[in-house]
């Protein structure tokens, strides 16, 4: 079974078209990285999957659930990261997950257990009683994914988890998501190249609402027949706009 | 349970941010402080304490519709609630979750400001405490208002909006700073039209017992509260689904 599957899904705004006709699988438990350039389609993708904007035409099954008609039975399986930091400011990192344990309806026990969990996992420990405001903008992030991930998703949607990290920051991030691999289904979103190949199971490589391909990053070198990632990536989105 | 948690979260939002504690709490005082001083000085009926404490302590409620303006407008420029409209919670939880905290920190600010009044000389009776309940129905409107603005506005606009030129219009048209019927004209039949004076009015007449003339001001309030809520709900649920 797919944890997700889009069919003919698409978005258009006043006279663009943002997704056209997205026809997509992603197996559960596997590290699926979007890809493309500014304005590819990438975030109205994640938007619609996640019940945060409707689509013209088409569907999508999250863990099995349409988009239309079983959105809140969607947002009951999925944890999303946004692309911009989505932390409460003035509430220190623990109240920041015990917000999100809240929302779900965790027993004190359970939130306790969850945010020791993240809080080693995502080396928050030592930042648990600092306030979100204070933290770095590479803090903030994994604050955000842990938030994303507390509460238990089938299915994770990161979007644009690294943009504007320095090096150091967005390394330690990656070993954060990779540890994530196989236990739940992560729909990734970036623009950097080395972050889809180091990462992911497979790639989408997205252009102006398109899907030009799909495949595993040495799948996708042999078809445009060059060794590195980036020129086969340069490749297929040339090859797309002819 | 969802809603709580939202709620709590609201509350501690609005209470560590020591602007809002600044100008919510301090303002209020800093002038009942200086037209106490200047009755003092030069005494005018409209600024005898147990006249002017009702009508600052409904002036005040403008800084609650910042509060809540501020808020929802952070939020939705931070992406969280993005994140948020992406869980369980319901637009129902979203308003209810705003509101709901935001109203004891009103009533707090209404005793804070009778409190204060006292050793300025209010006299002290039982009616203050139909004062600050009474003082509901304009929070439920502020509140509404906030969120309304906070619902379209950026941060920015909203300091502008809410800021600046809410809390003045709200102040020259409520019949506190001076008398309406002096002036009169289009501007009376304006500020009669709006609910600012009418809740200074009803705040008035609920601190002397005269609840006889207080029964001629609550409609106009209840109609706005109403009608603010009404329209922050379809907005904020209009952002909602826009996203």
């Amino acid at each position: 079974m797919y944890a997700i599957r889009t069919l003919g899904l698409t978005k258009r705004y006043k006279g663009i078209t943002a997704v056209d006709g997205l026809d997509l699988e992603i197996a559960r438990g596997e590290l699926f990285s979007l890809l493309g350039v500014n304005g590819a389609g990438k975030t109205t993708t994640v938007k619609m999957l996640t019940g945060l904007s409707k689509p013209s035409a088409g569907e999508a099954f999250v863990g099995g659930y349409g988009i239309i008609g079983q959105a809140d039975e969607v947002k009951r399986i999925i944890g999303v990261s946004p692309q911009e930091t989505a932390v409460a400011p003035n509430l220190s990192v623990k109240e920041n997950l015990e917000l999100i344990c809240g929302i779900y309806g965790f027993s004190k026990e359970k939130t306790q257990e969850k945010i020791g969990e993240l809080s080693a996992r995502f080396d928050l420990d030592g930042v648990l009683k600092r306030k979100a405001a204070k933290l770095s903008g590479g803090w903030q992030r994994r604050l955000s994914i842990a938030m994303a991930l507390i509460c238990e998703p089938e299915i994770l949607f990161l979007d644009e988890p690294t943009l504007g990290l320095d090096v150091i920051a967005r390394h330690a991030l990656w070993d954060a998501i990779r540890s994530l691999k196989g236990r739940v289904t992560v729909i990734l979103t970036t623009h950097y190249m080395e972050e889809a190949e180091a990462l992911s199971d497979r790639i989408g490589i997205m252009k102006d609402g398109r899907l030009l391909a799909v495949g595993t990053a040495d799948e996708l070198k042999a078809r445009a027949g060059v060794c590195d990632f980036e020129s086969a990536f340069v490749a297929i989105v040339k090859e797309g706009t002819v | 349970m969802r809603l709580l948690t939202f709620s709590r979260r609201c509350a501690k939002e609005i209470l560590r941010d020591p602007l809002n504690l600044c100008f919510g709490l301090g303002f209020p005082l800093v002038l009942l402080l200086l037209l106490s001083a200047i009755q003092a000085n030069i005494p005018v009926s409209m600024f005898e304490i147990d006249t002017l404490t009702p009508g600052i302590t409904v002036f005040g409620l403008s800084f609650i519709t910042l509060f809540s303006a501020t808020l929802a407008a952070k939020d939705r420029e931070s992406a969280l609630l993005q994140r948020l409209y992406t869980t369980p919670l319901t637009g129902f939880d979203f308003i209810l979750g705003y509101m709901l905290p935001i109203i004891p920190i009103a009533l707090g600010q209404a005793v804070i400001c009778y409190l204060f009044a006292i050793p300025l000389g209010l006299t002290v009776r039982v009616n203050v405490i139909y004062a600050v309940i009474g003082i509901i129905p304009m929070v439920v409107f502020n509140i509404a208002l906030g969120l309304l603005c906070g619902s379209l506005l950026g941060v920015k606009q909203v300091g502008g909006i809410c800021g600046a030129l809410l809390t003045n219009l709200s102040a020259w048209l409520s019949g506190v700073w001076f008398d309406l019927e002096l002036v009169g004209g289009a501007f009376g039949k304006i500020a009669n039209a709006l609910p600012f004076v009418h809740a200074v009015e009803f705040e008035k007449a609920l601190f002397s017992g005269n609840f006889e003339a207080a029964g001629a001001h609550i409609l106009p309030i209840v109609i706005y509260s109403v009608i603010a809520s009404a329209a922050a709900v379809l907005c904020f649920i209009g952002q909602m689904k826009k996203q």
